[in-house]
């Protein structure tokens, strides 16, 4: 099989090294399924079977072509995930693309390229942008040219993203080091036998987290300030909006004034920077928003400033040591995060759970979608200038969740319950009947009161009713999963449209609204948290007939666990979206390659075109809606 | 009141200067404590939030524990209205301009709590290469908290250390109502090629000189 | 749909109504104490009414048993001596690294004595994830429930966060204390542990004796009672039952590092 890697023969130096990373050694070629053999067929020499998983396109001039026709007769209609894999010892970086159809799901299409791998800071020879076709690539592209230094060829707006331009070196690369480097893999020798505490400063030459390239001068050194960013938006528009985003071409008009009139009249338009410190951004966001009076007429995000180098840690990680980080992804839902992580290391290692495992899943993770729901609509309602009495009320049942979720597994947010094949900690009696109480009393209560407290209120109706739009194709290209695709008639959820755990056993519906506007997004979610109840009832019902008190690990509890070299790329609904886990494993203690395919960062795509042509007001709100979480955002 | 007060000593009681019908119904105090005694109880944080600890720092300011029983609920926008900052969560090398322009626009007296292992130190990103780690490398921090994140309970026990620490301070030694020793605030650092710390910018050019 | 401002009314009714229900509660508990516990407990619990604050310096909510923060090493109570081994599972596990252990060795044999020199944990680096007290196999080390641990440096180099191997150190009746579930499992299991031991210490000293016996009827030589002995096995004379079970322990341990 190594016509699969684009070197022509592994590197003769490590002739019979097993298990090392990176290695150059043949594996076992991807299964055919229809379409891609159906793609083969038509494509016939311009692609073969790639490592693992899906199809490598060698000619990449076909690229395009073959996208195209994955988008339009294969009907994959939406890019689920890009990112890139740097093969250090085959001397490649693979650009990884994987595609879904929606609503019907079912297992990703995975279309891989290959570019060689330029020595030093370069960047790679350029490979075809998929912008043009689906518009979601556009920060995912963005983020692996950030990452990786990979160019698309064709992207509108290719700059580096979370890290900011000038900084020195693409990071995910594997020959690329931080400044507190100090080991390739986790644990690290220095800890133990023979482990005398050492602060990483007093490692480093520069006593600090920095690095700087030979021959650089601080004094000649002229910063960039952000200038791509302004430069960019700088070009007075006639008043016009050019993108389509379903409120048609929308001219500044004044009443009264023609077009023409009012081409004559000149107005000014101003750049307004909001954000990463402002009230209303959830986060440290950074919004630029060009407007004209009080209409957006160009928005730009800034990201980056949460960017804490999860995925470079997570490839130096032990696989359990991973955990607890996705935790910190999005931070109001860490089962959640967890539950996809390890059920993509259970899926790479055949591991089973127990019945009661999976039901102790369900549990907790539909109560953090309801803790996260909560949030979402307290604060969705503080941007609508509710100040805070929604939030105050919702982070009061917040709360609640939360108590229970410390008591179970010792933390209030970082849970940390998950473990390949089990859980952490099981339920005891009265946690149990605090459950119970919440599932079937409390909450049910709660939220009657919420839909009474809000739904008919006419300032909410008034603010959110058309604002944000998005049709439902604008909302499947630009890759939007979640509460806000099903907000504009797409019944798209993971939970049915590629199954996991034990949610076939429940009865639920998946809330589907037509509006596609902020308004029905809260709707979306209201309905959603009834939905969440009703399967936790389920759950705890069927539990306690259906499993084992204590049957907690699946198999045997380890932690130096090994993973076959393979990859996954698993994916659950979280109460934002999709988030996938594109793992990687060389068979070796720690992931070789672990992407998170981030629903809020990839949500964030679509941000411009709802925020277009509406007020500034409502750019905070369409914000809100979007429900985004920047530990997610950023990693 | 009564707490913060001492009562009438006893070599006052029988002083002359003090009218016979004022004697038990004078308190004396230190300027120093009516001074701290009210600064104390009215803090206004800065409200910014940076990442997972920002969610516990809203939770503290929510019914449950209500920031408010402090006097320090009036969480301003904007640094000019601000004394406290709660520097909750991961400070990021793309962050860290910010923080410190936001520093430096606080008027005096001006506290800060690093909220967090990250913000004390990097915390468990600390190796990432886009982490600063510790504000307390550009700002002076006030009270450390530990945890991760630190339980609502936990930052209101880093507010009654505060309080403990703005108590010991005297009217006569606080360094802003000193003349000739105004804090010009710090110096913002820069992203070149990695961040830069303005303070170092020597050793930066002499280290990397070919 | 209604009349327009019926929405915002109903609105405002919801508020009321949480108003109006948070004095009700008070007036049912009052007159009892502030600070007592079941009625804080029931207040903040699921079957509470209207909206009512821990006044927290004052009142403490609780901490469920579960509950981790910063990590501590157990010393047994009677034998006044570490149940960590230094056997390194927790460093290893630790997805920060925060752990940093030194092994003691034997001065004589060079050999691993399982007890640790030296113990750190870097509390800022800490993710507080448990996995250190959840994988250690001797119950060594377990999660303080104790948070409030804020402090403002006294001097310029305050390392007060790095914690030492005396820092960490705490009695195991503390551990039970905040642990109480736990108790009875684990005496349960130092138990049999014991009884273990001491059945193998028992047949050991059998063996030993008839060893004895076998030389001195074979050379009829003096047998040489300080023979040097193997350190990480302590014979019964030397360690007793609690040290051979420890030894034991550690030598599974060690079967299941190296798997």
């Amino acid at each position: 099989m190594s016509e699969v890697t684009a070197t022509p023969a592994k590197p003769a130096a490590k002739p019979a090294a097993p298990a090392a990373h990176g290695a150059a050694k043949p594996v076992a070629a991807a299964k055919m399924t229809p379409e891609m053999s159906a793609i083969a067929a038509k494509f016939g020499g311009a692609v073969e079977a790639a490592q693992y998983e899906g199809l490598l396109v060698t000619d990449h001039s076909k690229f395009i072509e073959i996208a195209t026709y994955v988008r339009d007769v294969l009907k994959y209609n939406q890019l689920t995930n890009n990112t890139a894999t740097d093969y250090i010892k085959d001397g490649v970086i693979e650009v990884v693309n994987q595609f879904t159809r929606v609503p019907q799901g079912g297992a990703p299409l995975t279309l891989k390229l290959r570019v060689p791998r330029p020595s030093g800071n370069d960047k790679t020879q350029p490979v075809p942008s998929l912008c043009p076709l689906y518009p979601g690539a556009e920060f995912q592209e963005r983020e692996t040219y950030d990452m990786y230094g990979v160019v698309f060829e064709g992207h509108p707006d290719l700059r580096r993203i979370l890290m900011w331009e000038g900084f020195n070196g693409w990071p995910l690369r594997k020959d690329w080091k931080e400044a507190y480097y100090e080991g390739d893999t986790k644990p690290f020798e220095s800890r133990w036998p023979g482990g005398d505490h050492k602060l990483a400063e007093e490692r480093v030459p520069w006593e600090d987290n920095v690095n700087y390239p030979p021959g650089f001068d601080p004094f000649a050194f002229k910063p960039h300030p952000d200038g791509d960013i302004y430069d960019s938006m700088l070009a007075p528009s006639d008043g016009t909006v050019s993108i389509d985003n379903g409120h048609g071409v929308a001219p500044t008009l004044i009443e009264g004034l023609n077009a023409s009139e009012m081409a004559e009249l000149k107005t000014d338009e101003i750049i307004v920077n909001m954000g990463p410190q402002h009230p209303s951004t959830h986060g440290v966001l950074r919004m630029v928003v060009k407007l004209d009076g009080e209409k957006v007429t160009d928005l730009k995000l800034a990201l980056g400033y949460l960017h804490r180098n999860h995925e470079k840690i997570g490839e130096r990680n032990t696989w359990l040591h991973n955990i607890p980080y996705t935790d910190r992804l999005d931070y109001i839902t860490g089962i959640y995060n967890e539950w996809g992580y390890v059920l993509g290391v259970e899926r790479m290692m055949g591991l089973k759970t127990t019945d009661r495992v999976e039901y102790l899943r369900v549990i907790t993770g539909e109560l953090t979608r309801l803790a996260s729901h909560f949030w979402a609509i307290g604060f969705l309602l503080n941007d609508l200038g509710a100040f805070f009495t929604p939030a105050l009320y919702f982070i009061t049942e917040r709360d609640l969740i939360i108590d229970l979720l410390e008591a179970v597994t010792g933390s209030r947010m970082m849970c940390n319950y998950m473990r390949f094949g089990g859980v952490s900690r099981d339920f005891t009696s009265a946690q149990w009947a605090m459950a119970r109480e919440l599932a079937f009393e409390r909450l049910p209560r709660t939220i009657d009161e919420l839909d009474h407290f809000l739904t008919e209120n006419e300032i909410l109706k008034a603010r959110s009713i058309g604002t944000g739009y998005m049709s439902a194709d604008r909302c499947i290209a630009h890759s939007l999963t979640g509460p806000c695709l099903r907000a504009a008639g797409i019944g798209y959820d993971v939970r049915r449209a590629d199954p996991y755990g034990y949610y076939d056993r429940f009865d639920f519906n998946i809330p589907v609204l037509y509006n596609g506007d902020v308004y029905d997004r809260y709707l979306v979610r209201v309905q959603e948290m009834r939905e969440s109840l009703k399967i936790i009832q389920q759950a705890l019902n069927q539990a306690e007939t259906q499993s084992k008190v204590g049957d907690i690990q699946g198999g045997k509890k380890a932690y130096n666990h090994r993973v076959p070299a393979g990859q996954c790329y698993a994916r659950v609904e979280t109460p934002k979206g999709e988030l996938g886990y594109y793992l990687v494993s060389d068979g070796n203690q720690n992931p070789y390659k672990y992407h998170i395919r981030s629903c809020s960062y990839i949500n964030l795509n679509s941000m411009k075109e709802m925020a277009v042509g509406q007020k500034v007001a409502d750019s905070v709100v369409i914000l809100g809606s979007l429900d985004i979480v920047l530990g997610e955002v950023d990693r | 009141m009564a707490t913060q007060t001492t009562n009438i000593p006893d070599e006052l009681k029988n002083d002359p200067r003090v009218p016979e019908d004022l004697n038990n119904n004078i308190f004396i105090t230190t300027l120093d404590k009516i001074y701290n005694w009210g600064r104390k109880r009215s803090m206004w944080p800065l409200l910014f939030g940076l990442a997972c600890c920002a969610i516990e720092m809203i939770c503290t300011a929510a019914s449950r524990h209500d920031l408010s029983r402090f006097g320090w609920e009036l969480m301003r926008a904007s640094p000019r209205q601000a004394d406290l900052m709660i520097v909750s969560g991961t400070v990021t090398k793309k962050m860290i301009p910010q923080i410190v322009r936001l520093y430096n626009q606080m008027p005096e007296p001006r506290y800060v709590v690093a909220m967090g292992s990250c913000a004390t130190s990097g915390g468990p990103f600390k190796e990432g290469y886009n982490v600063v780690s510790g504000i307390d490398k550009f700002i002076p921090v006030d009270v450390y908290i530990p945890g991760c994140p630190p339980r609502p309970e936990a930052l209101l026990h880093s507010f009654v250390k505060l309080q403990e620490k703005i108590e010991k301070q005297s009217i006569r030694t606080v360094r802003w109502y000193t003349t000739g020793k105004t804090d010009n605030g710090m110096l913002v650092p820069y992203l070149g090629p990695d961040l830069v710390d303005l303070r170092r910018a020597d050793e930066i050019k002499q280290k990397t000189a070919l | 749909m209604g009349i327009i401002g019926s929405g915002i009314l109903t609105g405002l009714g919801v508020t009321l109504r949480h108003f109006v229900e948070t004095y009700i509660e008070d007036f049912k508990y009052m007159g009892k104490k502030a600070g007592v516990q079941p009625r804080m407990l029931r207040r903040q619990s699921p079957k509470a009414h209207g909206i009512v604050t821990v006044e927290y310096p004052m009142e403490k909510l609780p901490v469920p048993e579960n509950f981790r923060y910063i990590p501590f090493l157990v010393k047994d109570d009677k034998t006044n001596e570490d149940r960590c081994t230094s056997c390194g599972i927790c460093a290893k596990v630790c997805p920060p690294q925060c752990i940093w252990i030194a092994r003691t060795e034997d001065p004589v044999t060079k050999r691993p004595v399982p007890a640790p020199k030296d113990f750190f944990i870097d509390s800022t680096i800490c993710m507080n994830c448990g996995y250190c007290a959840e994988f250690c196999p001797f119950d060594a080390i377990k999660m303080n429930t104790d948070y409030e641990i804020a402090y403002y440096p006294e001097t310029e180099n305050d390392m007060r966060l790095v914690y030492d191997k005396n820092r960490l150190t705490m009695n195991e009746s503390f551990h039970w204390n905040i642990h109480p579930s736990v108790k009875a499992a684990e005496l349960e299991a130092k138990a049999a542990d014991e009884a273990k031991a001491k059945a193998a210490a028992e047949a050991a000293a059998k063996k030993a004796a008839a060893d004895a016996a076998k030389k001195v009827a074979l050379a009829a030589a003096p047998v040489v009672p300080d023979a040097p002995v193997a350190s990480v096995a302590p014979t019964p004379a030397a360690g007793g039952a609690a040290m051979a079970a420890r030894a034991a322990a550690a030598a599974r341990a060690a079967a299941a590092a190296k798997k």
